[in-house]
């Protein structure tokens, strides 16, 4: 059986409370075997194709290539069912969970992408769900709620701090301190104490898998960038993996600029820099004060409003292999705007901002996009801020 | 017979404050309290009363952002905490106010201690004349440093244990432990619970078991019946937090309301019926 790494460099760890220690420990041995278990491979495999829509196309943006004059390539998440590439990791999850026999769900979630997929799979496989959300996403993303509610789960608003996906998270964790020994916590990115990040990792690398493969096939080539949004960074780490290897190809990792990386207001972490530090039990480049005390975040996008980031994405950076940058909220509602009417496909306000950074490009040749969501669930909040 | 808090380590201040109770053939009264709650100047006041009213052992929270270990209330004292101007710096003043009196220990998130640096923080605790440390998210993979910056300077690691920890591992805490075994009486957050005493003995025994230090309950405790449940479940020392937050945040005069709940914890933990109270 495999070992899990805990550390991605300096960044990751297991912080904490010592009541859900065991909790990660038996986590790590039900995915170390899992994850080489057949059985469990050819189940997810299964419902991934079947019921989830994989593999997902790899779609040549026509006019955007001829706009920009050069060849972009959508990986087209937001086909999954569900609306985002979520579903990956929220279906894994749960048949893990319920492999180890948990029979009671939790999770958090932003854009309420994750809740939802998590609430999907919950009522597949008859668990009990209980999504918590804060009360300002509730609110910005409306449909995402009702989705979840009809799909049998609980949703609870939080109304601490700034009552985004930080406080989400939080309170998810709270929870699974009270009920760690019937509950099982599906975390939505790539973030957490280890084993999580691996974990997520795992389940989000079929993206790169088929996008490398696909754009092979198509251009007889590799990509010379691969662009995905990070908030936490599970579509970036997964459409990231599979090029990690290819060195010729330029990894880029696009945050929350919000209203501008010099103001205080955005959701860049990465890309601000500054001291490493721990947010929801793991080492890595988050939003802080001189003290220790975590910085609120601010993005339009509900899914990138969030002061940390996987720890694999801080190593990543740091090593060189990948670079981050920001993308404000203005520009990102442009090109929320514009792939919808050059391609007729409305993004997530998320992965608006991966489609913004390749918009703002002079150069280049090929670029690979990954289109993490569908953006249905973002047009009251776009149309209410133009 | 309490040490001389200027010649002696915190570690010895700690374990002085404990001998002293068993002593007296009672557990030891520790008592938590928000530092900046509901204002910096006002939890020294806080502190006084329950040193005043028998606290043995002070456990000063630093105020946090993102308190993952905490229930609502405690959550809540820290929010108002930090939005009344609350800081590290003020916190550590605190501490040095109530030190002589008392062993302080300081009870503060991991990102706090790492953000200056581990060893930068654990000099500036040291410092304030604080006996030791607990960091409720730091958990035995992650506290090598920490621990080795205590030790240089004779402040105690205060590791936690729960009621889902495994035997060895429960072992391998206990061994590395320093001050007292902080044990966590129930499997959730900080914060008020209706009876949860029939599992104290059980938490109790496995936590004496696997350490020399003294051990202290915590979590869910807030009568003085249920502080008594635990002295005779065995536990050296009774924690008791979210009440005596919760009675911070009520009246116009929290250490005297803080006072008086401290008072009959004292009273119930003490052989000497106390009469009147």
């Amino acid at each position: 059986m495999s070992t899990i790494e805990h550390r991605f460099g300096r960044y990751g760890g297991q912080y904490v409370p010592e009541t859900l220690m065991p909790a990660l420990t038996e986590l790590e041995a039900a995915w170390a075997a899992a994850r080489e278990d057949p059985v469990y491979r050819s189940e997810l495999d299964g419902l991934l194709r079947d019921y989830g829509g994989r593999p997902t196309p790899l779609y040549r943006a026509g006019r955007l290539s001829e706009r920009l004059g050069r060849s972009v390539y959508l990986k087209r998440e937001d086909l999954n069912h569900t609306g985002s590439h979520k579903l990956n990791n929220a279906l894994g999850q749960a048949l893990l969970a319920k492999r180890m026999g948990k029979r009671r769900i939790i999770a958090e979630t932003g854009a309420g992408q994750h809740g939802v997929a998590t609430a999907t799979v919950c009522a597949l496989l008859d668990l009990e769900c209980v999504i918590y959300m804060g009360s300002e996403d509730t609110r910005r993303q409306a449909p995402n709620v009702q989705r979840m509610k009809l799909l049998g789960a609980e949703v609870h608003p939080v109304e601490a701090g700034a009552r985004t996906l930080k406080e989400a998270t939080s309170a998810a964790i709270r929870d699974w301190v009270e009920n760690v020994q019937s509950t099982h916590y599906v975390i939505g990115s790539a973030v957490g104490p280890a084993p999580y990040p691996v974990l997520v990792h795992d389940l989000q690398r079929v993206i790169g898998v088929e996008a490398r493969a696909q754009i092979l096939e198509r251009e007889g080539r590799l990509p010379q960038r691969v662009i995905a949004c990070v908030g936490g960074g599970s579509n970036a780490i997964g459409m990231f993996t599979a090029f990690i290897e290819d060195r010729e190809v330029e990894l880029i990792g696009v945050e929350a600029g919000g209203e501008g990386i010099d103001t205080k207001r955005h959701g860049a972490p990465l890309t601000v820099g500054g001291r490493a530090g721990v947010l929801h039990g793991s080492l890595s480049a988050i939003m802080q004060d001189e003290e220790g005390q975590i910085v609120e975040a601010h993005s339009i996008s509900a899914g990138l409003d969030y002061p940390g980031t996987g720890p694999q994405h801080a190593f990543l950076r740091d090593s060189g292999r990948a670079r981050y940058e920001a993308v404000t909220d203005a520009d990102a509602v442009s090109a929320f705007k514009e792939l919808s009417r050059l391609e007729g496909i409305i993004p997530a306000l998320e992965s608006a901002h991966a489609v913004a950074w390749t918009l703002a490009q002079g150069d280049g040749e090929l670029d690979l996009v990954c289109l993490s969501g569908r953006g249905d669930k973002d047009l009251a909040e776009v149309l209410g801020a133009s | 017979m309490r040490a001389d808090p200027v010649e002696a380590t915190g570690v010895e201040r700690i374990a002085g404050a404990f001998e002293r109770a068993r002593g007296e053939r009672r557990a030891a009264l520790m008592t938590y309290l928000m530092g900046g709650f509901p204002t910096l100047e006002e939890s020294v006041r806080i502190g006084e009363a329950c040193i005043e009213n028998g606290a043995d052992v002070v456990e000063l929270g630093v105020p946090y952002s993102d308190p993952l270990a905490d229930g609502p209330v405690i959550h809540e004292a820290a929010t108002r905490a930090l939005q009344a101007g609350a800081t590290l710096i003020g916190v550590l003043e605190v501490a040095r106010s109530l030190a002589p009196s008392v062993p302080v220990v300081l009870m503060c998130y991991a990102n706090m201690v790492l953000a200056p640096g581990v060893d930068a923080f654990v000099e500036r605790l040291a410092k304030s004349g604080a006996a030791g440390l607990i960091v409720p998210d730091l958990p035995s993979e992650e506290a090598g440093q920490t621990l080795a910056a205590c030790d240089a300077r004779g402040l105690a690691l205060v590791p936690l244990v729960a009621p889902t920890t495994p035997p060895e591992r429960m072992t391998a805490i206990g061994e590395r432990a320093r001050g007292f075994m902080y044990t966590v009486s129930v499997v959730g957050t900080t914060g008020e619970r209706s009876s949860m005493s029939e599992r104290y003995a059980e938490v109790i025994a496995r936590a004496k078991a696997s350490t020399t230090v003294p051990v202290a309950l915590g979590f869910g405790i807030s009568t003085p019946e249920q502080a008594r449940q635990a002295a005779n479940a065995g536990a050296d020392g009774v924690i008791v937090g979210t009440r005596l937050v919760r009675a911070a945040s009520a009246g116009n005069d929290p250490a005297a309301e803080v006072g008086r709940v401290v008072a009959e914890l004292s009273s119930a933990l003490s052989h000497e019926p106390t009469p009147g109270v």
